[in-house]
């Protein structure tokens, strides 16, 4: 049976990523509005890049957080790409906002600068490999705490870590032809048992 | 510069399902930040002013710019003069994030775009038809918008500019292969643009509406017509509520399908521009840099 994966539709790069998650044969809805949570069981949530103001305003004025936040917390494996690594942070540097606050670590935005510090390279992600790794104006992790595993490193940055349920990453996997980080993400996902339509 | 460009494209994949907004100052560019933007245009004049000044329009002063950037932490983008690669030269300079290469300022040059291949930053440009946006492409634009009717709060023009660029998009879309080079020829632009268009059916950049947009529900209207996300200008430093109306626009254009949403968006936003309507107007900006 498909796994069906929510991915957050209020703004950004939500589209790429789904096109990669039905790559990988899963089934995507697009969040937009509490009914979306309510009338879908999701195994899974994709927080997408886009601009984590926009998203953290629309999340509360949308009436999205307190769901989401209560799915990410009750253990709903969840992958949080580049703003969405920014929504997950339990602290953001030099900021007081914070958003689902939910993992263990200090973010940073725009850690590399404007535009003209975007850039693309390869590293190693966790134990898959190396992987191309796309950032603009990407944010980093400035540093983790108990019980977060670093997955990535790019020179001294920390660019993708998990903590439990929750994977992020500051650069951008939906933007390339590699489907490491999704596939990662979705083996959090429990198989689910196949129910028999006689 | 091939990676640089991709990168470059991907900025604008990240603004999608968003809302760019003209800012005069650094506190208006707070307000539009609060309100949940997704990158302001730094301007001196919004396009309503810059219709009523007359006189040449030229770049930003980059101190304003600058104060800007330091504003806020969204993406801060700012407009060139068509033609003015100086002008792109100093903004590129100064690190600004997006150029709008923009019809709304006097144009400074009557025959040639920027060579946009040279630059690092990306740059957005206006176009009417298929032919202007791909011609913007092949230049290295990394992102259309539609031209519509600057300054105006008239959305007549984006509507016809969306809809023409997206019929004829179709067209290609079903046209034979063989018949493809006439089509380029036709459109005056690379025959590989529009064999990636006729395999893709979709342009290779991402494709904002602006231009006269003033309301929700234009900006409803514009993302059902396959718009990615909008420009507001002089719709919102115009009206009566600016931070009330900016707040509706960005949620009108996430949920652009939810025609309940819209309707309570919509509601007691206070004045809305004034606008004028294309009849009324002597300068159609639409009609420079093609």
């Amino acid at each position: 049976m498909k796994k069906t994966i929510g991915v957050l539709a209020i703004q950004g790069a939500f589209a790429e990523h789904i096109k990669v998650l039905r790559k990988l044969d899963s089934h995507c809805i697009e969040i937009r509005k509490p009914s979306d949570l309510t009338d879908h069981s999701l195994d899974g949530l994709v927080l997408p890049g886009g601009e984590s103001t926009v998203m953290g305003k629309l999340l509360r004025e949308l009436a999205l957080f307190e769901p989401l936040k209560d799915l990410i917390e009750a253990g709903l494996p969840v992958l949080g790409t580049c703003a969405g690594l920014i929504l997950l942070a339990g602290k953001i540097s030099e900021d007081d906002t914070i958003h689902f606050g939910t993992m263990n670590m200090v973010a940073r935005r725009n850690a590399y600068g404007r535009q003209l510090g975007s850039f693309q390279t390869a590293a190693e992600f966790g134990a898959c490999g190396k992987i191309p790794m796309v950032f603009i104006r990407a944010p980093d992790i400035e540093r983790v705490g108990a019980n977060v595993e670093i997955l990535a490193r790019v020179d001294h940055h920390i660019v993708a870590a998990r903590q439990a349920n929750m994977v992020v990453t500051s650069f951008h996997p939906e933007l390339t032809d590699d489907l490491t980080v999704h596939q990662y993400f979705l083996n959090l996902v429990p198989q689910k048992t196949k129910t028999c339509v006689a | 510069m091939n990676n640089r460009y991709e990168l470059n494209k991907n900025l604008a994949q990240m603004l999608k399902g968003g809302v760019i907004m003209d800012v005069t100052t650094a506190a208006q560019a707070r307000i539009a930040q609060e309100a949940g933007a997704c990158a302001v245009m730094a301007l001196e004049r919004i396009p309503a002013d810059i219709r009523s000044a007359g006189g040449v329009s030229r770049m930003s002063d980059p101190k304003m710019i600058k104060s800007i950037q330091a504003a806020v932490s969204i993406p801060v983008m700012a407009k060139v003069r068509i033609g003015h690669f100086a002008e792109a030269q100093i903004l590129e300079a100064i690190e600004i994030d997006y150029i709008d290469e923009s019809e709304v300022l006097s144009p400074a040059d009557d025959t040639y775009h920027i060579d946009k291949t040279g630059f690092s930053v990306p740059f957005v440009c206006g176009a009417k038809d298929l032919g202007e946006a791909l011609r913007r492409i092949s230049e290295g634009a990394s992102m259309i918008r539609t031209k519509g009717e600057p300054g105006t709060g008239d959305v007549v023009q984006a509507v016809r500019h969306m809809r023409l660029i997206n019929q004829q998009i179709r067209t290609i879309q079903n046209t034979r292969e063989d018949e493809l080079f006439q089509v380029a020829k036709d459109l005056q632009v690379p025959y590989e643009l529009v064999q990636l268009v006729n395999e893709t059916g979709k342009l290779p950049v991402v494709n904002f509406a602006a231009g006269g947009i003033a309301t929700p529900a234009d900006a409803a209207l514009m993302m059902q017509l396959g718009a990615e996300g909008v420009f507001v200008g002089s719709g919102i430093f115009k009206s009566g509520n600016p931070a009330k109306r900016a707040q509706a626009i960005v949620k009108a254009v996430t949920n652009y399908n939810d025609a309940k949403l819209l309707a309570e968006l919509s509601e007691d936003l206070g004045e809305a521009m004034v606008g004028i309507n294309e009849q009324e107007i002597e300068l159609l900006m639409a009609q420079r840099g093609i």
